[in-house]
């Protein structure tokens, strides 16, 4: 990487202004890997001497979180089956911040979503399991859209702040949850644990082929190249961009906007909600207060550190899936508290925002004019 | 790249110390792999729930040969199956205790099913026959020691108005609510138990208000069932209250207003689980025990408590510990007034009745919905 960077540097200087060399052409696209990168081996170096003054060895450290999250095929699966839920959940804020809009609220969505997908799997017992998982990913899609959409819905009609909204119908969200859950929806057997009835074995999706990762890993992947092909390469996906450029601008040349914000927000919230059904049907296999494992704010910090953008939702993802899968070796052969993990990921997150100010500032990468 | 040599050299040096670390256990008293797995739901050094098992484990690290590898504020989703997973394959753990309720299933029931020759032990759980064989539960009778506390802070109030700070209205929870209430009508038949849920297990801002109310109703003594006692013993403490604790001895929080306190006694057990597991008897699948099985201890009395209250607990906790008392003994009405067990009836520990409360007796305020 280094030679590559080097060389056409000097090239460029010589030659002249007016032909832009290889890293001016592609100057965006480099800059887009290389600022996250080294915001990334930054964050590692600063808790590398965080580490250190535990008096624990920096080099250990990164071997264990290197074996624990990439080292072996375990690994790999451990890491993919932790980034699962959080691409889908991402994807809840990266497509409203495509229009300017930052929605924290994936949480509550994931929830809704799981909450009607058991609702829909337990009403329907007699259908043939395909039907069965159909309809629980149907329901969890609608459950989770509609809650977002209504945060969507409060800012387009009510001016309330979305952040603000969305955030608060999370603890909505738990609180219908747990209600049900103890409630109408509770499997009287589930004593010490208020649940709901199991959607049954038959039903549960089961794991990808050749491997113990569920399948929420694909529908993730899929997600996501969805929404950047409809963020980025249609019609709809450029007016939302240009909504979210200058809302005002929008309108004056016409855009739908009220349409857009709703779209959009349905198209977010049904990710997360499909998350939520996705932890029902091949991990949970009923409802329980044990869904509101944190998957939806997790997938926040993963929606900006991939810049909002969709598709690098993915990579960073599995490096967070990464990172929490090594926790686990961090703590039993380091003897580091659990919340190092987090430290870690408080860093990491600092040094992206912070990267934020150098794209467009890195010399020889800036277009010569 | 200097740093794929650093990793290449680690991974060697990781390698050499595994095999020395395995040539050093051959040749301790126990087999070679006798590594014990312990997972927490939350931080082990929480003064509750979790640092009593973390306590067990401790008791375990002492035994010369074993190894215990423990793993923190894993959640209750498939990464739980994945931290079993990761201390069976890349620890050799043959022994896990997976200790909070929501790991039981399908969690650790999918894990034993897929590893028959690893043991797993969880703590609260009901093993049934339809369960794996490589599976177990077991469980504490703490309602005993809820009790002795019940009739120390029956002889401590002063105005016979006590607390009880808990997290939700389950048979386990409400079974030691009823307990030590009837441990205080003992000291006091007027004395009166007021109970305010939480809603969860760690909720610390709701357990602080909750506690703060209570001793503004004129409350004097508190006592609570929630994951970490900390909040409520420090609360109740600086505004004055005496407390009796629960989970673990929480007496260096409040030395001077810790009256005694229903404690878990998992160091005894868990040694006990060993040497039935390597002396190849096996650890029953199902086991159930209050003071008689050691599996539940009081604290020792604060300078706070009388001789006269010492005296009358410590006579109840003999009685107990001889199984010659039963604590749920007709007549019993709950707090509506209605008779829920009968003149003549005695409810003994193991009375599976019992399993399934859902009331409140007289002399507690509050509501189980």
């Amino acid at each position: 990487m280094t030679s590559e960077v080097a060389d056409p540097v000097e090239a460029s200087e010589i030659a002249p202004a007016a032909d832009p060399g290889f890293l001016q052409r592609h100057g965006g696209t480099i800059e887009y890997i290389l600022i996250p990168g080294a915001a990334l081996v930054g964050a590692l170096g600063v808790f590398g001497v965080f580490v250190a003054l535990f008096g624990k060895n920096p080099l250990d450290l990164y071997f264990y979180m290197y074996q624990g999250a990439y080292g072996t095929w375990f690994s790999w699966q451990n890491t993919l089956t932790r980034a699962a839920p959080l691409i889908l959940t991402a994807l809840c804020t990266a497509l409203p911040a495509q229009l300017g809009m930052v929605i924290i609220g994936g949480e509550g969505a994931l929830l809704v979503g799981a909450l009607s997908a058991t609702a829909v799997a337990l009403s329907m017992q007699w259908a043939p399991p395909l039907a069965v998982q159909l309809g629980m990913a149907a329901a969890g899609m609608i459950g989770g859209g509609l809650w977002i959409m209504l945060a969507g819905a409060l800012r387009q009609y009510r001016g309330v702040n979305e952040t603000i909204s969305s955030l608060l119908l999370v603890y909505i969200a738990l609180a219908i949850l747990n209600h049900l859950v103890e409630g109408v929806m509770r499997d009287p057997s589930s004593l010490n644990k208020p649940s709901t009835r199991s959607i049954g074995a038959a039903n549960m999706l089961g794991s990808i082929p050749g491997t113990d990762v569920h399948w929420g890993l694909v529908y993730g992947i899929l997600a996501a190249t969805a929404s950047y092909i409809l963020i980025y390469h249609t019609t709809f996906g450029f007016a939302a961009r240009v909504a979210g450029g200058n809302i005002r601008a929008a309108k004056i040349v016409g855009l739908a906007v009220g349409k857009l914000i709703l779209t959009i927000c349905f198209l977010a919230g049904a990710a997360a909600g499909l998350a939520g059904m996705v932890e029902v049907a091949a991990v949970q296999g009923q409802t329980n207060a044990n869904l509101a494992a944190g998957y939806g704010f997790t997938g926040i910090l993963v929606a900006f550190l991939a810049r909002q953008n969709p598709l690098a939702v993915i990579p960073v993802a599995i490096l967070l899936g990464g990172i929490s899968a090594s926790g686990g070796l961090l703590q039993r052969r380091l003897g580091l508290p659990d919340a190092s993990v987090q430290v870690l990921q408080g860093i990491i997150f600092v040094f992206v925002l912070a990267s934020d100010a150098l794209y467009g500032r890195i010399g020889f990468l800036k277009a010569r004019s | 790249m200097d740093f794929g040599r650093i990793s290449r050299r680690h991974l060697l040096q990781g390698g050499a110390a595994l095999t020395l670390g395995s040539a050093l256990g051959a040749r301790s008293a126990y087999a070679a792999d006798t590594t014990i797995g312990f997972i927490y739901v939350g931080s082990r050094d929480d003064y509750g729930y979790n640092q009593a098992h973390a306590q067990g484990a401790a008791a375990l690290k002492k035994i010369p040969g074993i190894k215990v590898v423990e793993e923190e504020k894993v959640p209750e989703t498939d990464a739980v199956e994945k931290t079993m997973e990761s201390m069976i394959n890349l620890d050799g753990a043959s022994l896990l205790f997976p200790t909070s309720f929501g790991y039981f299933n399908p969690h650790m029931i999918k894990m034993a099913n897929k590893y028959p020759k690893v043991r797993f032990e969880h703590c609260g759980g009901l093993w049934t026959e339809k369960d794996p064989k490589n599976a177990g539960s077991y469980f504490g009778y703490i309602d005993e020691a809820q009790y002795i506390s019940g009739i120390v802070a029956g002889y401590t109030s002063k105005t016979g108005k006590l607390g009880f700070v808990a997290a939700k209205p389950i048979p386990q929870v409400l079974r030691n609510i009823n307990a030590f209430t009837l441990g205080a009508k003992l000291a006091n038949p007027k004395a009166t138990t007021q109970v305010i849920f939480t809603g969860d297990w760690s909720m610390p801002v709701k357990e602080a208000e909750a506690t703060n109310s209570l001793i503004d109703q004129g409350v004097d003594v508190l006592t609570c069932h929630v994951d970490g006692p900390k909040t409520m013993v420090e609360n109740a403490a600086h505004r004055g209250a005496m407390v009796c604790g629960y989970h673990v001895n929480q007496s260096p929080l409040a030395p001077k207003a810790y009256l005694t306190g229903a404690e878990w006694n998992w160091e005894a057990l868990y040694p006990k689980f060993v040497k039935l597991m390597t002396s190849g008897e096996g650890i029953p699948n199902f086991y159930r025990g209050g003071f008689k099985e050691e599996i539940i201890k009081v604290s020792p009395y604060g300078e706070a408590v009388s001789a006269e209250a010492r005296k009358h607990a410590d006579d109840v906790k003999a009685k107990l510990t001889e199984g010659s008392y039963t604590i749920f003994k007709g007549p019993i009405l709950d707090n509506k007034g209605k008779t829920i067990i009968a003149a003549g009836t005695d409810r003994g520990q193991k009375d599976p009745e019992l399993e399934k409360m859902d009331y409140l007796v007289e002399g507690v305020i509050g509501a189980t919905s």
